[in-house]
């Protein structure tokens, strides 16, 4: 009769490895899976859409540059982080973000709300010297985004790929048909990628985000992105308890 | 050989190695015992008291309560968690601020500058608002940042320094605009306009230069009267500058090392127009509130009329 005692454990290699897998993904099931199962983790709020062309390849400069690695897009439910960054983030805001821009640092100030905070023009200046508007920055300079024309020429693949993950670009008159539905019209207009690279150029020059009509610049998108972030909900329609109740 | 074993009593596993290294086998040490079950007991006290375990579609609210006032000024209790904590946190703190808002609210703008209590709530209280929202463009102090942000503590207003017109400026944010005048007019009459603009300001010009270009800025082939007025001495209701006086905001003419620099700086402006002077709007973004709080605040930054 095998009886079960720590030695065995501590003696039998496969059974030590088998035993701490399963102690380990009981650990992580029961953390993560719910997040999956219970009703409130997205909270039921309107607004919410996927990045427009334009800013989703804002969005991938603000990765290329590594941006997250010292801003965060999270803030947390706490009083002198509301005081400073504004309403605290809520989860079903980063639904149609792959990958999430949390972060886990923040050497500079969180940006999860840094839309509509600041001008276009001051986060051109900002980007190109940060030192000249903040003089205790530490920011590094991103001369070359106002220089450097943007490439959207694949703009319509990496819709289709982020598509892939969920995201509700429409890819034909059906899926469109859906966003209007869902979104309006004019914010599915912008979700269409046949119509991705007229839509990015559209929003480019109708909101010179650099002060430079004549081109599409890394500036253009990068600024575009940064306008975005948190501006999706109008937390003035939603009673503060209602958004505690789903916690 | 000494038989090293045969020196003490401990119990060991059994295990030899190179003949004579060998394995204690100790109880763990009694407070390691111990503290070990003191987790385990506090882990389960946590979970009666906290949100905790998941089953199907809900979890384990726990017993312990967050009491709020909800919407309709009513009390209402739910379990723990960190936004129902962060709702009565506000709301307390609300609540010790609030006899100086709405003492703010209550009194004029005068009223409250002279009020030593409440200059202090505005001085402190307006600090933070501030530094946060309005100190990356005009700078910590106020005093802006010449080519970009006008300076907020000298007595010189593009939209007017009263406490009204700052409110205004705070709530509605301003749009700032110069034609660029590269294409309208050739270099010698910008040549021109400049010269007359630095001699406005009792800085070195071409006198020959400036009186040509003072006729230009009250024709109808520059217009530069429509905006910053016959006098030159601007308008605050479109927001134009004040020609005459020694305060640049956006021709850096204080930071230029000689006079052709001076005046490189004004053909710059002239030549290329501005459309770079935007304040955003803070209404939704501050509460109405902090708008007249901040407004005070600017207003004593010094240049308050």
């Amino acid at each position: 009769m095998f009886k079960f005692k720590h030695e065995s454990l501590e003696t039998n290699a496969g059974l030590l490895l088998v035993l701490t897998m399963l102690a380990i993904s009981v650990g992580g099931l029961v953390e993560i899976a719910p997040l999956f199962m219970i009703d409130s983790t997205m909270e039921k709020v309107d607004g919410v859409r996927p990045y427009s062309p334009l800013e989703q390849r804002g969005r991938d400069i603000y990765t290329r540059e590594g941006c997250y690695t010292c801003h965060s897009q999270m803030i947390r439910p706490f009083r002198d982080e509301q005081l400073r960054y504004g309403h605290y983030s809520l989860a079903s805001e980063s639904k149609y973000d792959h990958p999430f821009q949390w972060g886990s640092k923040r050497t500079g100030p969180d940006l999860a709300r840094v839309g509509g905070k600041y001008s276009n023009e001051w986060h051109v200046q900002h980007l190109i010297k940060p030192t000249s508007v903040v003089p205790e920055s530490v920011m590094p300079n991103y001369p070359w985004l106002q220089s450097t024309p943007l490439d959207y020429s694949d703009i319509g693949d990496r819709m289709r790929a982020l598509r892939t993950t969920g995201v509700p670009y429409s890819a034909n008159a059906e899926e469109y048909k859906a966003n209007v539905e869902k979104f309006g019209e004019a914010v599915a207009k912008t979700l269409h990628i046949p119509d991705a690279q007229k839509n990015l150029i559209a929003q480019a020059q109708e909101g010179n985000y650099d002060s430079d009509r004549t081109s599409v610049s890394e500036m253009d998108a990068l600024v575009a992105y940064l306008q975005v972030l948190g501006t999706m909900v109008d937390f003035r329609q939603y009673k503060p308890e209602d958004l505690v109740k789903y916690r | 050989m000494v038989n090293e074993t045969s020196r003490t009593s401990a119990q060991t596993t059994g295990h030899v190695w190179d003949s004579d290294l060998q394995e204690f086998n100790n109880p763990l040490p009694a407070w390691w015992v111990y503290g070990f079950y003191i987790t385990i007991a506090f882990a389960i006290i946590y979970w009666i008291i906290y949100p905790s375990w998941p089953f199907g579609k809900s979890f384990l609210p726990g017993v312990s309560k967050v009491t709020y006032v909800n919407a309709e000024g009513k009390e209402e209790a739910w379990h723990w968690n960190t936004r129902a904590k962060l709702l009565k946190e506000t709301q307390d703190a609300a609540a010790q601020q609030k006899p100086y808002y709405d003492k703010i609210a209550s009194l004029p703008y005068d009223k409250v500058t002279k009020d030593p209590e409440l200059s202090s709530f505005v001085l402190s209280a307006g600090k933070a608002i501030f530094s946060d929202n309005c100190a990356p463009c005009h700078q910590s102090g106020g005093q802006g940042k010449i080519g970009a942000y006008p300076n907020l503590t000298d007595d010189d207003w593009l939209y007017g320094g009263s406490f009204d017109k700052i409110s205004e400026t705070l709530h509605k944010g301003r749009r700032g605009y110069m034609p660029a005048y590269a294409e309208a007019l050739d270099p010698a009459q910008i040549d021109a306009l400049a010269n007359y603009v630095l001699s406005l300001s009792g800085l070195k010009a071409d006198a020959a230069k400036a009186a040509e270009g003072n006729k230009l800025f009250h024709s109808h082939a520059a217009a530069c009267y429509y905006c910053h007025g016959d006098n030159a001495k601007g308008r605050q209701v479109v927001g134009s500058a004040n020609l005459t006086d020694k305060v640049w905001l956006w021709a850096d003419v204080p930071g230029a090392q000689d006079d052709a620099g001076k005046l490189a700086a004004v053909k710059r402006v002239i030549g290329n127009g501005l459309n770079r002077g935007v304040m955003p709007a803070w209404d939704g973004r501050l509460k109405p509130e902090q708008i007249k709080l901040l407004t005070v605040y600017v207003h004593e930054l010094g240049g308050g009329k």
